[in-house]
């Protein structure tokens, strides 16, 4: 239960502004690190989707999407069950390739890892890859070698497979809702 | 019909219902000002001396009407000014609407005069909070302003109006309160839940199941928390501990939800709970918490509080579930219809051997009567004897506030008013004006201590301005003395910064400001003056002269086990 490990969550919140500063500002005030975060519109324009991603134990984690679900911008909240659901990032690398070799050395990676290659100059290739963080730590590894110059991550986005979503009606969001609805 | 942002918001309070507003203008508001003077017939005004005093005024309106209560404050200081009051409103789910206008759009956020980030800054401390920057969002913000914060668990909710959109007009159409969920973001917000539009009701399995608990209990205690209060379910409640026949411990939040002079209330639960309620909560096989959500001052050591018992927590919010103390089950719904629910399905029980256990302890401290001085406990027992049974009580925080809680007996919900959750100091006096303006036919006493009177008795100009018959009874022991009691108890006496050895003189004081002004040093002073006060219809000021020495107890150390009295 008091086990420290990685949550991702899924939030769904009206697209409008100061949105994620009030969503944001729940982790900061209790003192909880976000790891990743990640904000873009859904098919719905006036609905954004924030995937967050915290290192914290179970309870914590347990609080703070509570406390996100009380949120009137807050449509729904779902802790997505990492052996359930699909993770992935952009990382982009800007690599020194001072030499011709550094060049084909750093394309062969980029193969072998299925990342494009997206813009060569003279000394330097800029690589993107996708994947969870396990991917990228181990291409980051390799290409530590020659040098990174720049990194910039687009914090991780994630979905459950299968058929469910995050407006699957259940018991607890019912519960939420309560709160809201007694308008 | 086209009109101003100014007197929309005008229209819109009285769509509302709202007759009172407390508040204090400047540059920013100055429009909102000039449209409530055309509007003064049927919007009547509250100028305080400090806008925290019009934001606790509005808070002791709500608390003891059960209205959403409303104040008007101007942009940047003004606007701060309100923080400490719209804080201790979210801390015990008191409606509360603050309007703040800011400056104007093309001016914000480049550091204007008077400028702040007040909705940045309040975020924290609301439900919900809004920055409108044009005319047009005006109506439906105000509108979903209301809405959300007298619904579901009340809360303070901020409005903040940039001047421009007090100056533009637009298109107003008057709309009934009960029709606003059919327009604007609510109506979205109303879509989108997933149940319909009135209070769902809360799950009838889940009643079974407590049902069937209480059935298979031989030891129930009930707890009675603030949102028996908030949601007014006096009868319900008292109806539930009658036909379970359990003994209820009642917090500070919750005093006046159960009436405390019922024979199976066992007084306050927690930190200075009295002897039966703690030992009740370590003893009982089921305890049903109503409203409750087991602050630090009631569950003190969420590990052991209530270590023999199911935890059942009956709750409007969610969130509340399993936050600081783990639960066995639990009801999400308005305490009102839930406790309505069970009372339906509960048959009349008999716990006579459990009360018998409960009730061979104190329900009640026994503080010690002295000769030679007047102790608080003589004071609030002559408060208990003279004044009238429904009177409304605000009191500020500290040792005053534990023993008028403690010895009054409160009746029904709203009758007190108290800074539970936030521990406001200065908090009474604000909450006095309010709750009096919105209950003119009740006497309010306003208890306080002379630590926290100070912080904020400006409002004494209020008082005397408005006529309002306030009684302030102030405990006077030249001290902080709640934090005096913890150096006391826990850092060996060492007093370091709590002794109040210096003016004013409260007397002199309540003359400046127009008001009568007596100290007392023994008890039956106290009385004559009590009684004096009440019969002149006007507002007073007796200073109680204390010993600074004296405790509130029994008390359970902060983090401690429920029935390891420090003292008792």
């Amino acid at each position: 239960m008091n086990e420290v490990k990685r949550h991702t969550l899924a939030v769904l919140v009206d697209n409008e502004a100061g949105v994620l500063s009030r969503v944001a500002r729940l982790f900061s005030g209790k003192g909880y690190n976000i790891e990743s975060l990640a904000v873009g519109t859904t098919h719905d324009p006036a609905v954004s989707r924030i995937t967050i991603e915290l290192i914290a134990d179970e309870r914590s984690a347990r609080l703070v999407s509570m406390q996100l679900r009380k949120l009137i911008c807050v449509h729904s909240v779902k802790r997505l069950d990492p052996e359930r659901s699909i993770r992935r990032e952009l990382v982009l690398f800007k690599v020194s390739a001072p030499s011709h070799e550094a060049r084909n050395e750093i394309i062969q990676i980029a193969n072998i890892f299925r990342a494009s290659i997206i813009d060569v100059s003279t000394g330097t290739i800029t690589l993107a890859v996708i994947g969870d963080e396990s991917k990228a730590e181990a291409i980051q590894n390799l290409l530590g070698e020659f040098g990174i110059l720049e990194l910039v991550r687009t914090g991780m986005v994630a979905l459950e497979r299968g058929q469910y979503t995050i407006d699957e009606q259940t018991k607890e969001k019912g519960e939420f809702d309560y709160g809201k609805n007694v308008l | 019909m086209r009109m101003t942002g100014a007197r929309i918001l005008m229209e819109c309070l009285l769509e509302q219902g709202v007759t009172t507003v407390f508040g204090y203008p400047g540059a920013t508001i100055l429009n909102v000002y000039d449209e409530l003077y055309r509007y003064k017939d049927r919007i009547r005004h509250i100028l305080t001396a400090h806008e925290q005093g019009a934001c606790h005024a509005a808070d002791g309106y709500a608390r003891s009407t059960g209205q959403v209560g409303v104040c008007f404050a101007t942009s940047g200081p003004g606007a701060t000014n309100l923080v400490t009051g719209i804080a201790t409103a979210y801390m015990d789910s008191s409606p509360v609407v603050c309007i703040t206008c800011n400056v104007d759009l093309p001016l914000l956020g480049k550091d204007s005069f008077q400028e702040v980030d007040i909705t940045g800054v309040t975020m924290p401390v609301t439900k919900c909070n809004y920055l409108v920057r044009g005319v047009d969002e005006l109506a439906d913000t105000l509108r979903e302003a209301f809405a959300i914060a007298r619904s579901g668990r009340p809360g303070p909710v901020l409005v903040d109006i940039a001047r421009n959109a007090t100056l533009e007009e637009a298109d107003y159409a008057p709309l009934y309160r009960q029709k606003h969920g059919t327009s604007g973001h609510l109506a979205q917000l109303m879509k989108r839940s997933s149940q319909d539009f009135r209070a769902p009701e809360p799950d009838h399995r889940d009643i079974d199941r407590l049902v069937e608990m209480i059935l298979a209990s031989e030891k129930p205690l009930l707890i009675c928390g603030g949102g028996v209060v908030r949601s007014r379910a006096d009868w319900e409640f008292e109806e539930l501990a009658n036909r379970i026949d359990a003994p209820v411990g009642i917090t500070v939040m919750g005093a006046g939800g159960f009436r405390g002079l019922n024979r199976l209330a066992t007084g306050l639960v927690g930190m200075h709970g009295s002897q039966a309620s703690n030992m009740a909560v370590d003893a009982c096989d089921l305890l049903i918490a109503v409203g409750c959500r087991f602050s630090d001052r009631v569950a003190l050591k969420p590990d052991s509080f209530a270590r023999n018992a199911r935890v059942v927590q009956i709750d409007i919010d969610r969130s509340e579930i399993n936050k600081n103390v783990q639960t066995a089950h639990h009801i999400i719904g308005d305490a009102k219809r839930v406790l309505q629910l069970l009372n339906e399905r509960l048959p009349q029980l008999d716990h006579a051997p459990w009360k018998e256990y409960v009730f061979s302890f104190k329900t009640q401290t026994e503080y010690d009567e002295a000769e030679d001085r007047m102790t608080p406990g003589q004071v609030l027992d002559a408060i208990a004897r003279v004044v009238p049974r429904d009177a409304v009580y605000a009191t500020d925080v500290g040792q005053h506030q534990m023993w008028a809680i403690q010895h009054l007996h409160f009746e029904y919900s709203g009758q007190l008013v108290t800074s539970g959750g936030f521990g406001t100091m200065g908090f009474g006096l604000g909450a006095a004006i309010g709750a009096q303006v919105g209950n003119p036919d009740k006497l309010v006493i306003h208890i306080t201590g002379d630590g926290s009177f100070r912080m904020n008795l400006t409002e004494l100009a209020t008082v005397e301005h408005y006529g309002l018959p306030i009684v302030t009874v102030l405990f006077n022991n030249g001290t902080l003395g709640m934090v005096r009691q913890w150096q006391t108890l826990t850092l060996e006496g060492r007093h370091s910064e709590t002794t109040l050895d210096r003016g004013p003189d409260f007397v002199k004081v309540a003359e400046a400001y127009g008001l009568a002004g007596r100290r007392v040093t023994r008890a039956e002073d106290f009385e004559d003056a009590l009684r004096e006060a009440i019969a002149s219809g006007r507002a007073a000021v007796i200073e109680c002269a204390i010993d600074i020495d004296e405790m509130v107890r029994p008390m359970v150390g902060g983090g401690r086990h429920i029935t390891q009295f420090m003292i008792d």
